[in-house]
């Protein structure tokens, strides 16, 4: 069994990390996991299994990094507060951390009304600070949040979010700043198009003597067309796209804009990886995962060593091991 | 009213300090809790919407009560809110982070205690006087397993 993280090594040493987000299948076949698992395990070190994310129900979390970690792909798995209170949550944690998981992203998660199930109860026992500073002290005082003593204790690299691009603008540094004293290790941020306001939040970050306490990861992803991106900025929580995006897309033939947009992701990655204390970039898109894949390949990322136990059966057969090179 | 929110943390400094002499006498689960039970919904209800957690944090999320957000989020906003600073769940009303953020810097007592982490709700205190498990040190403790 991994002992340590392989996306804290990487971010530790020092080199630029990519993270991709794997949609969770409406199905029980295990297979339409791997499927899109393999597309992206070629090019980033970690693939981030969304927990009911928009508060549809989809494969949980849980099970997506079950599946992952069996294969040998190096998962981080999302843990929302919507749907289960704390002793729900530790349990899975414990579960999670057995099966080899070692990355946990901690969210509030989106509310219930959002969702396909709006009459849902929504939880919210937890948010995602009381969530880090849970598994935080399951991992070092190897307690759970009662006080009750664990047997053994896991090992985490600990995950969380922040939205840098919605009012309030000049707390959210400080929301940060909680995270990390909660026990926040990685951030991903939400979807970025507006790369000077990541640069103000990530500036201020460091002033309040952040940076060395926590890796950011820069969340991007492609818009599809000039409506698309329109409908996300009104329709997806907390997802904000300049004007000047929406007029980059539609200043080419709608027939060119899908290309236009994912160029523009790829433009984004590399204004972000410029940016001081901005550690790797999380892409993101929705059933995508090939395009995905071709993003970070246009971006000069490649290559990456998280292919897992099946890609590497295939590169042994080649007889390319050079591509596995750490 | 909540717009005044030095004047409400002076009412909350001044009632503290006249409540905590009689701390001895002030337990739950008797006629004391009822009265307290009775006031505080007559009073915090009209004001900041209250209900009733019996854990009350007003002083440290600028004399705003985080439980009127929808997601229950007592260390700060959520990532859904709007351009415009609104609710992702509730789209005609100001987000309550917000609210409370821009509240916070005009307190002068309390106005920083925004920045601190606060633990989660205690179910248990559900419907509970705040102000007799706030004397009696029952709300606000840190879990044991957080403890250092």
């Amino acid at each position: 069994m991994n002992v340590t993280s392989r996306l804290e090594r990487v971010l530790k040493s020092g080199r630029f990390a990519v993270t991709a987000e794997l949609n969770p299948p409406d199905s029980a076949d295990p297979e339409s996991v791997y499927e899109r698992a393999i597309v992206l395990a070629e090019v980033c070190d970690a693939i981030n299994a969304t927990d009911a994310s928009g508060a549809h129900v989809h494969m949980s979390s849980v099970g997506v990094c079950a599946l992952l970690t069996r294969a040998g792909y190096e998962p981080v798995m999302q843990v929302s507060c919507r749907d289960r209170n704390r002793i729900a949550i530790q349990g899975d944690l414990l579960g999670a951390a057995a099966m080899g998981v070692r990355n946990i992203l901690c969210l509030t998660g989106d509310g219930v009304e959002i969702g396909d199930h709006p009459d849902a109860k929504p939880v919210f026992d937890l948010d995602s600070v009381t969530l880090l500073k849970t598994a935080r002290s399951m991992y070092e005082q190897s307690r759970f949040m009662s006080g009750r003593k664990l047997d053994v204790p896991p090992r985490f690299f600990l995950g969380a979010a922040a939205n840098p691009f919605v009012p309030p603008f000049d707390f959210r540094p400080h929301r940060l700043a909680k995270k990390v004293r909660a026990g926040a290790d990685f951030i991903q941020t939400q979807f970025c198009f507006d790369v000077p306001r990541l640069q103000l939040f990530t500036q201020t970050a460091r002033d309040l003597g952040l940076a060395e306490k926590v890796f950011i990861l820069a969340g991007v992803g492609p818009i599809r067309s000039a409506r698309a991106g329109e409908w996300m900025r009104t329709n997806v929580p907390g997802v904000h796209i300049p004007d000047a995006v929406i007029a980059r897309l539609k200043g080419v033939p709608a027939d060119r804009q899908a290309a236009e947009g994912k160029r523009l992701c790829v433009d984004i990655i590399q204004q972000v990886r410029e940016i001081p204390g901005i550690s790797g970039v999380h892409v993101m898109a929705y059933r995508q995962e090939e395009l995905v894949a071709e993003i970070i390949h246009e971006a000069g990322l490649l290559p990456r060593g998280g292919r897992g136990r099946k890609g590497r059966e295939q590169t042994r057969r080649v007889g390319a091991t050079s591509l596995h090179t750490r | 009213m909540q717009w005044h929110p030095r004047l409400l943390e002076a009412v909350y400094e001044r009632s503290h300090w006249l409540l905590r002499p009689f701390r001895l006498w002030m337990v739950s689960g008797g006629v004391v809790e009822r009265f307290f039970v009775f006031f505080e919904r007559v009073f915090k209800g009209v004001i900041f919407d209250c209900c009733q957690c019996g854990q009350c944090v007003l002083h440290r999320a600028g004399m705003t009560c985080p439980m009127t957000c929808p997601k229950n989020m007592r260390n700060g906003p959520c990532g859904g809110v709007t351009a415009s600073g609104n609710c992702e769940i509730i789209p005609e009303t100001k987000c309550v982070w917000l609210q409370a953020w821009e509240r916070s810097k005009e307190m002068r007592v309390y106005g920083d205690e925004i920045l601190g982490i606060l633990p989660p709700r205690k179910g248990q205190l559900d419907g509970g006087s705040a102000w007799i498990n706030e004397l009696s040190g029952a709300a606000g403790q840190t879990p044991a397993g957080w403890a250092e």
